[in-house]
């Protein structure tokens, strides 16, 4: 990659809010169902059941870990995307 | 006999597989060495991170601690779980567009300051070496339980084998190891839970059992486990006696504490690119994830046919089992199971019958009867007499030990990386020498790793007589999470953040955690003083705030970091951007993506 230029300066500031903004939904997401759904609103939950279970205890034991996982990989793919739109070499 | 044959025959097997792997992977250069050549494919890398994270804890006690632990025993799941997501979307790829070696290269270069590097070395020699101490304890354990060896030959077997392959290998044979360990270790974990899975709940996959009915009743199996652990008097199993404040600001600090570890973080400096990082560190909490979303099913399902089976069972004791067991049959009574008695001499099953009639009652705190405690069963229990409780035959124990020595060695090794390059790279070349070469740097850092062996050993030995190590392991993430996440954290995303700010930080952080920990662990141990009822355990995250706020308000008050310092930040944002920039570079050239 040769020197940045003013343009490609200002191309990435805007990938970078891209990001910071991207990371902020993603992040909000990650708090809801973990210290959310396990935690804070837990006993809110447990009046529902999936399969038996409480559904804050199941947040708490399985559903985040499954959200987390698919967090990431849908990170991967929107950062894909999003340097793919800015012209980026990954 | 049998089972000892098949736990030998799994033990040298395995240990022959990491030897064969080291001699294959030797390292030639410090790249090698430090970051395995930086070119590991994401998805082994993932696998090995897998591994490096699950520690003998994660295998052997963590499904026995949320058996005993209920709900409470959430904190540790979604804690060492939700700590990739911030390591994938805060730090990972950033650090690996920053392209050093080591967590304390990052601090000392991102904030031009040898003062900055060596608290960081610091912080991570104090993380590593608490952690270390358990898993070598752990490989002791291991051996002397399961193979007749004593205690301290454990620890030396273990120490061989790691010293084969993370000297001779460093962080490239430390990483094809890990996968081959990790391999082994999942196996070990899945098989037995899929056969206990389906003793409980006629349901194989044992994520569906967790949610699904008692087999042959029209009961599930969690709200059978509730009445059940509730008539016993215990608390009921899907709540906890922690206050909600309390497991708030444990899973916090376990979670921060997980991102911050650098034992976690290097492994990410192993791949080729910033994408590679993020889509590595998504591989690894897949392949974390199936150990522990099966735990907590284990860890139910064992609760559950534990009290099934012991509770008001007529005790036998080992010495004449089989003749005992069948005359109680014949009279119409229930015997002990025969893995209790098999497990009795290893101490991590134990009967005091302290109402004198023989029985078993495991009854718990809330029990009028109040003779509570009359079995004692260890966390490290639940997985390794599952084989047995589940009928399976008897070479699937020799895989469980096999399984645990494979997570508490690949644990262990990663860590001895971190302690190697703090001494080699960290201290020898980029603090006090910085003109060595690359030749002496790699003989110096095989010589660290290899004293780093030892002491490890040493330590695991000294550690276990003084039985501290559980007391201990709040320190590694506490510390993590508030002394070196926020530092890392704001020195990529705030480019503001300078020098004195980080120093400032991460003083606080350490002292601050240190210092509770301490008081409340080892001076007054009484919860009754807990600042605003957090725990030792839990503090981290509290103290962590206050770390980036110190951090944040020394660095507004104090001057800006070098414009230099601040067209780094930015090339590591954006990737592919990154370029050598003479003030953090002049020592060390960035790995730059070719």
């Amino acid at each position: 990659m040769s020197g940045p230029t003013s343009n490609s300066t200002s191309e990435y500031k805007a990938y970078w809010v891209s990001t910071v903004k991207l990371t902020l939904y993603l992040l909000a997401i990650w708090f809801t169902v973990s210290f959310g759904a396990g935690i804070l609103f837990r006993e809110f939950l447990d009046q529902y059941s999936i399969g038996g279970a409480p559904l804050g205890f199941w947040f708490a034991q399985q559903g985040a870990i499954y959200v987390f996982v698919a967090l990431i990989f849908y990170y991967c793919y929107a950062m894909a995307r999003l340097g793919a739109k800015y012209g980026l070499e990954e | 006999m049998t089972a000892d044959f098949w736990t030998w025959f799994f033990v040298v097997a395995t240990f022959s597989l990491y030897i064969g792997i080291a001699i294959w992977a030797r390292a030639g250069s410090t790249d090698d060495f430090y970051v395995a050549g930086h070119d590991i494919h994401p998805t082994v890398n993932g696998m090995a991170t897998a591994a490096d994270w699950m520690s003998a804890a994660s295998f052997l006690s963590m499904a026995g601690l949320i058996a005993f632990l209920g709900y409470g025993g959430s904190v540790y799941l979604m804690g060492w779980t939700g700590g990739y997501v911030l390591l994938a979307l805060l730090l990972a790829p950033f650090l690996r567009e920053f392209g050093k070696f080591t967590v304390p290269d990052f601090v000392g270069d991102r904030y031009y300051s040898t003062l900055a590097r060596i608290i960081a070395v610091v912080c991570a020699l104090f993380v590593s070496f608490t952690y270390i101490a358990g898993q070598m304890k752990g490989v002791g354990v291991a051996f002397s339980g399961f193979l007749g060896v004593s205690f301290e030959l454990g620890i030396i077997i273990g120490m061989v084998i790691v010293f084969f392959y993370a000297v001779l290998g460093g962080m490239k044979g430390v990483t094809y190891t890990q996968v081959a360990q990790y391999v082994v270790l999942i196996f070990a974990y899945t098989v037995p839970a899929i056969f206990i899975s389906l003793i409980i709940t006629g349901n194989p996959i044992p994520h569906l059992g967790f949610i699904s009915n008692v087999r042959g009743e029209d009961v599930s199996m969690l709200q059978k486990l509730n009445t059940v652990v509730t008539d016993l008097g215990f608390g009921e199993y899907t709540q906890t006696d922690k206050s909600m404040l309390d497991v708030f600001a444990i899973t916090g600090a376990l979670m921060f504490g997980t991102a911050g570890l650098p034992h976690v973080i290097i492994r990410f400096f192993t791949v080729k690119s910033a994408k590679a990082a993020r889509v590595s560190a998504g591989w690894a909490l897949v392949f974390i994830a199936l150990l522990y979303t099966t735990a907590p099913a284990v860890g139910a399902f064992a609760r559950l046919n534990l009290i099934q089976s012991v509770n008001g069972a007529t005790y036998v004791a080992p010495e004449n089992y089989d003749e005992d067991a069948a005359r109680i049959l014949a009279e119409g009574g229930k015997p002990s199971p025969e893995w209790f008695s098999e497990w009795e001499p290893t101490g991590l099953v134990q009967f005091r019958d302290k109402n004198g009639d023989g029985v078993m009652q495991m009854t718990g705190p809330r029990d009028e009867e109040k003779f509570e405690g009359e079995v004692f069963a260890s966390s490290d229990i639940y997985v390794l007499a599952n084989p047995q409780i589940a009928g399976l035959p008897s070479w699937v124990i020799g895989l469980v030990v096999a399984g645990g020595l494979a997570a508490a060695l690949s644990t262990a090794a990663g860590l001895l990386m971190v302690i190697s390059s703090a001494v080699s790279h960290d201290l020898c070349r980029r603090t006090f020498f910085p003109n060595m070469n690359d030749k002496t740097e790699l003989r110096v850092a095989r010589l660290s790793a290899a004293a780093a062996v030892v002491a490890a050993g040493l330590l695991g030995l000294f550690a276990s007589q003084l039985g501290f190590v559980a007391q201990v392991v709040a320190f590694a993430f506490g510390l993590a999470a508030a002394s070196l996440f926020p530092i890392i954290f704001l020195g990529i995303f705030w480019k503001r953040m300078n020098r004195e700010g980080a120093i400032a930080s991460m003083i606080t952080g350490l002292v601050t955690t240190f210092s509770y920990i301490i008081y409340f662990k080892f001076v007054d141990t009484a919860p009754t003083g807990w600042w605003f009822g957090v725990s030792p355990e839990g503090i981290g995250f509290i103290f962590m705030f206050l770390s980036l706020a110190m951090g944040v308000v020394v660095a507004l008050s104090t001057k800006a970091p070098p414009q230099d310092i601040q067209n780094l930040v930015e090339d590591i944002r954006v990737p592919g951007t990154r370029q050598p920039h003479g003030m953090a570079d002049k020592e060390m050239s960035p790995m730059l993506v070719d």
